[in-house]
């Protein structure tokens, strides 16, 4: 019989490289181990749902504009510490796939294929005049607070 | 006829994950055969896959620290 184990919801709060990897690790552990898993993505963890994963214009104002070019899309998200102008996730990928360890475009195809559920921030999408067509088809639904609360009552919240 | 996976050369969390989506590619009845390391893959693969309601047959050890279990969906 299976043994009825706690949800898990993992805010992605950080667009940091390395922060993202350990996120989604610990979401595709957990849904592997039969864990219903949730993350929610909101202000600088957006970046890793944006449709464009280079950097682009999005928005329709010059603030807006700037943001999301500055901030960028998957393939901008700097490491935490010892980013190296934006080099050390490349060559940190490379360490990753010398050692057989799941880089993280892999994570993210093995996360929609165990069935996570990828919320987008309401809000964070309004300040930075995204839409829901910016995102990723993966994303299951752009919710606010409330509905994420509701949806992770009996569970573990983890913030990254 | 059963389906082999070998996962020696993964890492934490693909070890499960790759188990996993094999299972939810078969169908029911069938078995799938697994060659996996000793330590976390050898104490947590065979456990989950009970937690989900698949019967693991058997675990022989290969040696070289190696096992290989069969689950039947």
């Amino acid at each position: 019989m299976a043994e009825q184990k706690k949800d898990v919801t993992i805010v992605c709060f950080s667009g940091d490289f390395d922060k993202i990897l350990a996120a989604f690790t610990m979401a595709t552990g957990a849904a592997a181990t039969n864990r219903k898993v949730t993350m929610f993505f909101t202000f600088w963890g957006l970046n890793v749902l944006k449709k464009k994963q280079g950097r682009a214009w999005l928005g329709q104002g010059v603030m807006a504009k700037v943001f999301n070019f500055l901030m960028g899309g998957r393939k901008n998200l700097p490491l935490s510490r010892l980013n190296f102008g934006g080099i050390s996730p490349s060559l940190m990928t490379g360490m990753m796939k010398k050692h057989n360890v799941a880089t993280l475009p892999e994570l993210i195809e093995a996360a929609h294929a165990l069935g996570i559920r990828l919320l987008a921030c309401e809000m964070a999408l309004h300040i930075l005049e995204l839409e829901r067509d910016d995102l990723i088809e993966e994303v299951a639904d752009v919710v606010g607070v409330a509905t994420f609360l509701n949806e992770s009552e009996n569970g573990h919240i983890i913030f990254v | 006829m059963m389906k082999l996976l070998d996962i020696t050369k993964e890492t934490c969390p693909m070890t499960f994950v790759k188990v996993k989506l094999a299972l939810a590619r078969m169908d029911e009845g069938q078995e799938l055969e697994v060659i996996l390391n000793a330590g976390e893959p050898l104490e947590n693969v065979p456990r989950s896959c009970e937690e989900q309601g698949y019967e693991v047959m058997s675990i022989e050890d290969c040696g070289d620290d190696k096992h290989r279990i069969i689950i039947k969906k």
